[in-house]
This record gives C-alpha cells, structure tokens and sequence, in this order.
C-alpha cells in the first residue's frame, strides 16, 4: 500500500521528464464489475491488448487497476474503452487522499511488524526466565537475558510506538488528554524503568509488557486504518464512476468529449438519449422526455421542447438533445444543492465518539491511580525506586488495551458484516451516531420507491405483448416497464423492426395492415380530455385503443422492513418533493402513518432542525439530489447507492442492491456493536478492579503484568468477533 | 550455558530474517491485493508466452 505512493511520486517525476525518452504515465481506473480471478484476466489482457499499454495489474480488492501507458501513443479514453469493450465500466480515479492512507496503512503495518517481532523475542526469553525462577537459573544469566531484551525492546519502542507518542504529544500540546496520553506515558516509564533495573540487575523488568502492549495496539489501530481506508476507496470508486462528460459541439461542428467541470456558459451540448445532462440550459433543438426525479423527486418524467430549460443532473430520455449551457459547474442548481449540504454538514456539530468520551474520565483516572500509588509508598517510607515500580506497575495494568484495541475491533467486526451485505459505512463515527437513532425520515421516489413505473391491473396478454414488442425499442420508463412486464409474465418479447419515437408523444411502427401506436392518448387519435400523466394508450389496426396505467411501485420488502423498524421502536416519517397525493398513496402503503409532501431542500432541512429541536436523533434515508443538504443535516444517514453522487457524499453509509433491508441491518449491526463496545468496557474494568489493587499492592511481578495484559486483549477481541456471526434483530 | 552464546544469536537471527522477509514482503506490495492474489494462484496462463502479459509480476 506504500506502493501506491511511490508509484505516484513515479508518476509525476515521468511526466515531468524529457520528452525524447518514451514517457509512462500510471493512471489507476476503477472497474467496477471485477469479481474473480477470471476477471482480473479479462481486464489484464483488454489493456495489455492495446499498442502503448506497457503494464497493467488489476487490485481484486480495490476493484481497480494500475495502467502504465505512453501518453502520446495511447489516450485515457481509449483505455477506458477497451474495458468497455471487454464488458467492464471503467472510470479515471483522481489522485487524491485515499493515496495517502493506503499509505498510512503501510506504515502502520510495518510498526506493527516490528513490534510484533521484538515481542515475540522478548517473551521467549521471558518465559525462559520465569521457568527458570523454579530451576537452577544462574542470576548471572537472568541479567543477560534481561540486557538482550533491553536490545530489542529500546529500538523496537523507539519505532513502533511513534504514532502514539506524536498523538500523544499532539494532545498534550492542545492541553486535552487522550488514550495516546497514559499509553505513551505507560510505556516510556516501562521501558525507562526496566533499562534501570538491569543495569541494577534487580528483577523487576517488564520490557515484555511494553513490546506486547504496542504490538496489540498498533493491531487494533491498523484495523481500524484499514477498514477506513476500504471503505473510503470503495465509496470514492462509486462516485467516479460517476462523473460526467459532455459532448460539446464546437463553432465548427466538431463533436468533442470534455468533463462536465470544463464546460462554460453558452457552448452547445449534444445530449444523447439515455444520458445525464451536464449543465444547465434551454433546449435550442428537439425534443425530448427528461427524468427529474433526482432533482425533484417526481416519478414521471417531463417533456421539454426548443425554448425549455433543462438541470445539470437530470437524465434525457427519449431522444437526443441540443443544448445550451445557461449555468455550469459551481454555477447549478446541483451545485447550489451542494453548497447547502456543505452549510448542512458544519451544523451538525462535531460527534464524539465513543472510546474518546471513555477516555475523557478514564484517563485521568489512571494518572490518578498511579500518581497515588507512587504517593503512597513514598509517606509509607518504601523508597522512591519501590515506589516508582509500583507506580509503573498499576500503569501498565491500567493501560487502556480494551479501550485502544478492543472498541476498533468491535467496529471492524460491525463493518466487514455491513460490507459483505452489501452496505458500505463511509463516516468512521457513522456506526456510533447510527445506534443512537429513534426516529427514522424516509424520501419517496427511489428510496422507498423503486423510483421507476410498474404497469398495474390485468391487461390482455396479446396488447401487453404488441405494447412490449414496440416498447422494447424506447428508453422511456414506461416502454421498460411494459416490457418487464411482459417478461415477468412469461409472455414472449418480439422486438418490432422499423419503430419510429416522438418525443414526448409516443411511438409508431408502421405494418402491413396500418400503424401500431404507442403512446399518449392525443398520440393515439383520442381527445386530450381522456389524457393522464400516469398511463400509454395502444392502438392497433382495428382494434379499439388499450389504456395501460403505471404506479411507481414500492420496493419489493418495503412493508416488511416497515413493519420491523415500527416493532423496533422507531418513528417513521415519509418526507418527500413529490406531489402531497403521491407521497400520500405511497405512505400509505408503506403502513407509514407520518408523511410530508411538495417539500424543498432547505423545508426538509427545516423539518429535521425541528426533530432535533425536540430531542429526537434522526436517520435520514434519500437518494435525490433534493435529499443530500438533509442528509448532511441528520444525525446520521443512508443512501441507496443509485442515488445521485452527491447524495453518496453527504451519506454516512451507502447500500447497494433493490431492497431496503439494508436499513434494518445497519441499525440492527450498530446497535449491536454499541452493546459490544460497553460489554468490553465492562470486562476491561473488571480486570482493572481485579489487578489494580494487586498492582498498587506492589504485589504485581513482571509475568503477573504480561498475562494479564495479554488475557485481556484476547478476551475483548474474542468477544467482538462474535458479531460476525450472531444473529440480530431491532426488538432485542 | 556455553551453548547459550550461540543459541540466542541463532534464534535472534532466525527472528531478524522472518522480520526482514516481512518488511521486504510489505515493500513489494504484496499485501496491496489479498483477494486477488488467491485467484492468481490458480491462473494456468504462462506469463512467458505473451511478451505483454510478461510485465505483469513486476508490481
């Protein structure tokens, strides 16, 4: 993972380098449907394929891949093509911070290496020490052992326990304390004391502890790193995945591929049907149908003619499209959206978490402890070297492995579970803020929606097939909704040669008999009176014209995980853009009796600073680009990972798949791992209870401190790692 | 105990090389892909045999 930078500095220093000598550029795209082995092979081989590509190796884990390619032979866009080809979505990865933490992985691997080999060394001569206490040990030979430790512990403390001594210091330096503080300070007087005593040749020596209590440190916390580190690099894969280019039409009519953040006011966009607009507009030719949803939240899509406006965001569905650009980059309704979410997010305060809120009153606790000890010993005329021992003694005792080690494990544990379920926890808080939920804000359209049409009511299987065989040929959702019909319903889909699309009015094929139309009732040669938003006429030769009606349908577990969060204790409430009556059918289906409609971005807002106003922690749970700035707002938040890029930003977890079990399981899991964390909090003071007053006792021998030490990180991590497995559900 | 003077040397030497294959195993990237180290152990293509796949174990 420090690779990844190196190969960066690499980069830059090749691009910068004379251009005689063949030039390698690294670009690292993220495929985002690799999955195994054979996978790897297929996009190894599509890239190598290429003349100019010298090197390209695939990361299974990251789903991405390293390119080393000659710019001047070769074009990013051909790359990217070439995955496309072989069956892969590929993306351009910007060089960003998730470089840096992979680097800090590394960094904290090899620490951890380190402390783990001087440990491990250590505590062989330890125990040889310890067996030789009941034998014939030489003390001659005692001391030996004890000054080869002092070797390999001096450097190994040195190296490894330099993350906790700068955090440490850092805190110290602000005047807080944190779990850095005792640690370090545990440590250091450990190992300061211990290089005394051998030079003493006494036996109070605990290089053992030290080492060992690094070495489970430095393992919870590079867990806790990585989990970050995969999650974020997932999430950062999703979003560029989704990044938009536009084709622009130059004054020559040129057509040319630029990213959407290049565009400027007044140049002429080409929007092919099926695409994202990129800027906002006003349609200068043709027509076409264009889904709001994600701005709006409505369902049906809008029609829009020469003279129209369009927003940056939306998706044009039916036929192609020239536009020109009115606002573009900072200057959109998208990008408004996301500078409210911006002043969203900083309202929120700032969260602390968990361990940090244990370590505000168990720090100084421990100082408190060790400080009294030495005190102690000293007005009971012990000497100021028994003392110290003692002192040090009921600090390496105290040293906060649960706390540093034990709630990491519980969250790596919690996030690996919501990981191969599918749900990726971007906010390293979002767990905590999750299980304190109590009352939970659903969006409409494509949250507890699907967020595109179903056909409704029975329909003659010979219309639906003759509207699916038309259909079949139009990107309109309610052409794709015919024909998912018409397959779920076992009816043979014949694709219809020669199928002309109006925007906006319907599709028609001509036939020997006559034309087949499909489309709105005007379309259909009947009165605009009989016309609704939510249904398509058919009409062929000779028959009288079938209406076929539409509903945006709920997800397919929508009900029941209502139902689950309804016995679990949660409030429900349906907030939504959409139309007061849709948002109102839709709830009630749910079974959710709460319900707002014809909402913009900042009521939402307004309605979550109510809620928090009167003591409730709310989810938020959104996709639209209307829901990000609520999103931002709420305690926490999840997103459907179909919604809008941004609305993936501001969410702390994003959820794949077409159901909304997700929910449940992210709030059973976060409940679960609060309950876990507090369960290993008690067991570490259970053990402190125990050898505190032993250790203050000065009854505390070097081997008393490391099993101890050891028992209970190993009796913590255990107990977290039976969250994998456990079974959990919100009533409990 | 004479035999210690060169058991602890030998031991502790054995300990370095395992760390020093560790450090190198780290520095070579080969924990940057877990996932997919396991299938490529199972891919049969020789990487010889295609002058561009010969690349490929260079990480």
């Amino acid at each position: 993972m420090a690779g990844a930078l190196k190969q960066e500095i690499a980069a830059r220093t090749a691009a910068h380098s004379n251009d005689n000598e063949p030039v390698t550029e690294r670009v690292t795209l993220a495929v985002s449907e690799m999955h195994c082995g054979a996978c790897i092979h297929e996009v190894e081989n599509a890239l190598s394929a290429i003349d100019g590509v010298s090197n390209a190796r695939a990361n299974l884990s990251l789903r991405r891949v390293l390119v080393s390619f000659d710019p001047h032979r070769v074009g990013l866009d051909q790359l990217i093509e070439a995955l496309a080809g072989a069956g892969f979505t590929a993306a351009e990865l910007a060089p960003g911070p998730n470089a840096d933490a992979e680097a800090h992985d590394g960094d904290l691997l090899r620490r951890l290496g380190v402390a783990g080999f001087a440990a491990m060394n250590i505590m062989l001569l330890s125990v040889s020490v310890w067996a030789g206490k009941s034998g014939e040990m030489d003390a001659s030979v005692e001391t030996l052992f004890h000054w080869i430790s002092a070797l390999i512990a001096l450097p190994a403390v040195v190296y490894a326990g330099q993350p906790f001594f700068k955090s440490a210091g850092g805190a110290l330096s602000a005047r807080r304390l944190n779990m850095d503080v005792p640690i370090s300070l545990g440590v250091i007087l450990a190992t300061a004391m211990s290089l005394f005593q051998t030079t003493r040749g006494s036996e109070q020596v605990y290089f053992d502890a030290a080492v060992t209590l690094l070495a489970f440190l430095l393992a919870g916390r590079y867990l806790d790193q990585r989990t970050r580190t995969r999650a974020a690099g997932a999430a950062g894969n999703l979003i560029g995945l989704r990044t938009m280019t536009a084709s622009v039409i130059g004054t020559d009519g040129a057509i040319e591929r630029r990213p959407a953040r290049s565009l400027v006011p007044g140049m002429k966009i080409l929007s092919a049907a099926g695409e994202r607009i990129a800027a906002d507009g006003v349609v200068l030719e043709e027509e076409s149908d264009v889904d709001e949803s994600l701005i709006t939240g409505e369902t049906l899509p809008r029609r829009v003619a020469p003279g129209e406006p369009v927003y940056a965001g939306t998706v044009n569905l039916t036929g192609p499209l020239v536009i020109e650009a009115a606002a573009t980059d900072e200057g959109t309704v998208l990008a408004e959206i996301g500078r409210l979410m911006l002043s969203a997010e900083q309202g929120r305060g700032k969260y602390v978490r968990l361990a940090d809120q244990a370590a505000r009153l168990y720090a100084p606790a421990v100082h408190v402890l060790g400080l009294s000890t030495f005190i102690g010993w000293m007005m009971a005329g012990a000497g100021w070297e028994a003392a110290l021992t003692a002192a040090i003694a009921v600090l390496i005792i105290t040293c906060p492995c649960a706390l540093a080690l034990a709630v990491p494990v519980v969250q790596v544990v919690a996030s690996s579970r919501l990981f191969s379920r599918g749900i990726i926890l971007k906010a390293a808080d979002g767990l905590e803020r999750l299980a304190e939920i109590d009352w939970v804000v659903l969006d409409k359209t494509g949250t507890l929606t699907m967020g595109e049409p179903v056909l409704i009511g029975l329909q003659e299987s010979s219309a639906l097939a003759a509207a699916a065989a038309l259909g079949s040929a139009s990107r309109h959702p309610y052409s794709r909704a015919l024909v998912r019909a018409a397959s779920e319903r076992g009816i043979a889909i014949v694709p219809a040669q020669g199928v002309c699309e109006v925007p906006g009015a319907g599709l028609v094929r001509t036939t020997g008999d006559g034309e087949v139309r499909l489309g709105s009732a005007l379309w259909c040669g009947l009165d605009q009176g009989e016309s609704r938003p939510d249904e398509v006429w058919l009409k062929t030769p000779g028959k009288a014209p079938v209406a076929f009606r539409f509903s945006d349908a709920l997800r397919p577990d929508a009900v029941s995980v209502v139902s689950r969060l309804d016995a679990g204790g949660y409030a429900l409430e349906v907030l939504s853009g959409d139309r007061s009556e849709a948002v109102e059918r839709v709830a009630h289906d749910a079974g959710i009796r709460v319900w707002r409609g014809g909402r913009k971005p900042d009521e939402k807002i307004a309605r979550l600073a109510a809620l928090k106003a009167s003591g409730r922690r709310v989810l938020m749970v959104g996709d639209g680009l209307n829901d990000a700035p609520a999103l931002a707002a709420a305690h926490a938040s999840l997103s459907p990972s179909s919604a809008a890029d941004i609305s993936q930003t501001a969410a702390d977890a994003v959820f794949q798949g077409h159901r909304l079990e997700p929910i449940v399981e992210a709030l059973a899991v976060a409940r679960a791992a609060r309950r876990m964390s507090l369960e290993n909090f008690a067991i570490a003071i259970v053990y402190n209870v125990f050898f505190v007053p032993l250790a203050m006792a000065g009854l505390v021998t070097p081997l008393i401190a490391a099993v101890a030490m050891s028992l209970s990180s190993i009796t913590v991590t255990a107990n977290a790692l039976r969250l994998k497995t456990k079974k959990l559900e919100l009533g409990s | 105990m004479t035999s210690l003077a060169w058991l602890i040397p030998a031991a502790l030497l054995m300990g370095g090389l395992g760390l020093v294959a560790f450090l190198w195993s780290l520095k070579a990237g080969q924990y940057e892909d877990l996932d997919g180290a396991s299938w490529r152990a199972l891919d049969d293509t020789d990487e010889g045999s295609c002058p561009k796949a010969a690349g490929r174990s260079e990480s």
